[in-house]
């Protein structure tokens, strides 16, 4: 299983709010980035560290066809489409351990579709 | 048909006890006599996932089917229909050996002695190909039908695999609700919560809130679904949403355990959390009695 920590600049702005993007919105130069893929019946990152009040930015593809990626502590979601990159950015403002799960119904083994997203200070 | 049950007698006669739960505006009044027009009781059957294959979740799966068909035929009382709200098959890719399922769960359940049975699809029956097979089969994905003076409304939110009944349904149950007297008996089955039970395991409809709010006007509706594989009963105002058992493996409570997944059978308490209900309607009193019915061991 493979976990990612992520280390973010110091100078990165703190949102009060969650917010989610695709990938039509630019990134900025230094922003750091998580890149997730889907295929059934998993995310090729099963656990994400980050911290609480750093921004974090999600690049979510498909590979076999379309999923879902949704975070419902954050209020994100999204649709995870072959071929097309979806940026998620958002700002965790709370600590704890979260799921992320694929709501797009793909087969028999759908519901085992999912990640844990842990917050710390 | 003379549709007066006597609850305790009725739990009695099919030597199944169960749990009662009552829902409405009013107490049960089982003492009352009332006209067969004014009272009513139906069956719900719900998640069979036929075709599920895991023996260390429910080594019987290949029977325990045909044994709620056996455990409904053998009520003392014949209900007056019954429902099947959704996740008859369990899913796979194969769309033939879909179809395959599909059939064998029809025949299995024309052994029902009652022939009035209703079907609405799960995301299991229906998410894959848009519902095409399932229609196939069983009909209409979302429709009405109204059974001494209560209207029932099914909604699909299952054949969009993003779980959503989406603006056309939405629209075509406004125009539904359009022609209901604001205190007219309304009872809507359907597969999946229409409220946010616990999204963090998907148990909620993406755009359930939209038809609550439709339904939100109207004074007695009352909201029979599945999906959750456990009975749970939930008020959204003065709507109150009622989930039943699955008749193939129990899941946890929300949130009760870090992941979603399906409680193992206990050779020591076979079929624990594996059941289904009878629903007893008092029109009148727009009241209905629940009864949690285990599936017979042996």
């Amino acid at each position: 299983m493979r976990h990612v920590i992520l280390r973010w600049p110091r100078n990165v702005a703190v949102l009060a709010c969650v917010l989610a993007i695709t990938a039509t919105q630019a990134l900025a130069a230094d922003e750091p980035v998580i890149r997730i893929t889907a295929k059934k019946f998993e995310y090729s990152l099963r656990t994400l560290t980050v911290k609480k009040g750093v921004p974090v930015v999600l690049e979510v593809t498909a590979l076999d066809r379309v999923h879902g990626f949704n975070l419902p502590d954050f209020g994100v979601r999204t649709d995870v489409v072959p071929g097309r990159v979806t940026r998620i950015r958002f700002t965790p403002d709370k600590t704890g351990k979260f799921v992320y799960f694929c709501d797009v119904f793909c087969g028999d083994g759908h519901e085992e579709m999912s990640g844990a997203l842990t917050v710390k200070d | 048909m003379d549709n007066k049950i006597d609850r305790r007698q009725f739990l009695k006669l099919t030597g199944l006890g169960g749990v009662v739960f009552a829902s409405g505006l009013s107490g049960w009044a089982n003492a009352a006599k009332k006209s067969a027009q004014d009272e009513f009781y139906f069956v719900q059957l719900s998640d069979t996932h036929w075709g599920f294959n895991g023996p260390k979740v429910n080594p019987d799966a290949a029977n325990t089917l045909k044994k709620a068909v056996a455990a409904v035929n053998a009520l003392e009382q014949a209900p007056d229909f019954v429902v099947f709200t959704g996740d008859l098959t369990h899913t796979t890719d194969d769309p033939k050996l879909r179809r395959a399922r599909m059939a064998e769960f029809r025949d299995i359940v024309s052994a029902l002695k009652i022939k009035e049975v209703r079907f609405m699809p799960g995301e299991h029956d229906a998410a894959l190909d848009h519902g095409e097979a399932y229609q196939e089969f069983f009909g209409k994905l979302n429709y009405t039908f109204d059974h001494k003076g209560v209207h029932f409304i099914v909604l699909d939110n299952v054949s969009d695999p993003g779980a959503s009944l989406g603006e056309a349904q939405l629209a075509w149950l406004k125009q539904d609700l359009k022609q209901m007297r604001r205190d007219a008996p309304i009872v809507v089955l359907t597969h999946r919560p229409l409220f946010d039970l616990y999204p963090q395991w998907d148990w909620a409809t993406r755009d359930g809130a939209a038809a609550i709010a439709l339904l939100m006007p109207y004074k007695n509706v009352t909201v029979f679904y599945g999906h959750i594989h456990q009975e749970h009963h939930h008020q959204t105002g003065h709507i109150a949403h009622h989930a039943a058992q699955s008749l193939i493996f129990p899941l946890p409570m929300a949130g009760s355990v870090p992941k979603r997944a399906p409680v193992p059978w206990n050779p020591d308490q076979p079929y624990k959390g594996i059941g289904f209900r009878s629903v007893e309607a008092d029109v009148k009193r727009v009241d209905y009695k629940i009864a949690e019915l285990p599936v017979p061991k042996g």
